[in-house]
């Protein structure tokens, strides 16, 4: 199905840019009118899987991260964030909750949080080439 | 700044401010330990009632802290938390290992 809008976004795996990640993915959501809670769950989400792409995808060196946002009828919002670093081996371990790489600073809770904080997310990786995150969520517009 | 504190033997209050990301705790982090490692307050009180976004970076902060504190048999705190932040924290279990007052 093609997307009514669309956006796409390219930035470098430079820490500083998790807030302005989640807010260009928040205001271009903003335009289907969604609560404050919706708006909440959708930042916390990219921010989660934005984190993610840095600290475990590319965690010894700065790439890119590439984020597509798009619009579909009956306010249907999918978000795809994709890296190109190390892959994920197992991904039904990544996703369990509480299981980290990081246990001194990270709770191990990033896929947790999308979780539950959208209706869908689907996570395609392949070992050394790169991780494809896909959130989403219905907005259900006032 | 991120964070201020106010240090007390007793209790002491580390004053949150803004987005706590995994790009901001490293810095709250830091600040807080170096404080709580040097005073071991009884209790730390981690406000956030001028936090406006966390994500599950906050939780890796609560968490730790919670750690550090029980190492010394000290008790952890927190308030001032929005219904954002609550829906992060109580996925993580949090209100089971420390008093949160809500907003």
């Amino acid at each position: 199905m093609k997307a009514n809008n669309e956006m796409r976004l390219t930035l470098e795996s430079r820490s500083v840019n998790e807030g302005f990640a989640r807010s260009a993915v928040s205001a271009f959501v903003a335009q289907l009118d969604p609560t404050v809670e919706e708006i909440s769950d959708i930042k916390t989400a990219v921010s989660e899987a934005v984190t993610n792409c840095i600290v475990h995808a590319y965690k010894n060196s700065v790439d890119r991260i590439y984020i597509w946002v798009g619009i579909f009828p009956e306010s249907v919002v999918k978000i795809r964030i994709r890296d190109r670093g190390c892959g994920i081996e197992d991904i039904k371990k990544a996703m369990a909750p509480l299981y980290t790489t990081l246990p001194d600073e990270r709770a191990g809770l990033g896929f947790a949080v999308m979780q539950s904080f959208c209706d869908d997310i689907k996570v395609r990786s392949t070992e050394g080439k790169g991780t494809t995150v896909t959130l989403i969520k219905k907005i259900n517009s006032r | 700044m991120p964070v201020r504190i106010e240090k007390n033997k007793v209790l002491t209050t580390a004053y949150l401010s803004g987005e706590i990301d995994h790009h901001s705790s490293v810095f709250i982090r830091e600040q807080i330990d170096e404080c709580i490692a040097k005073l071991q307050p009884q209790e730390l009180c981690l406000d956030f009632m001028s936090v406006s976004f966390m994500d599950s970076s906050g939780i890796g902060l609560v968490m730790g802290r919670y750690r550090l504190m029980n190492s010394f048999g000290g008790r952890v705190r927190v308030r001032g938390v929005s219904k954002q932040t609550m829906k992060v924290m109580k996925l993580a279990g949090i209100d089971l290992l420390a008093k949160i007052d809500c907003k």
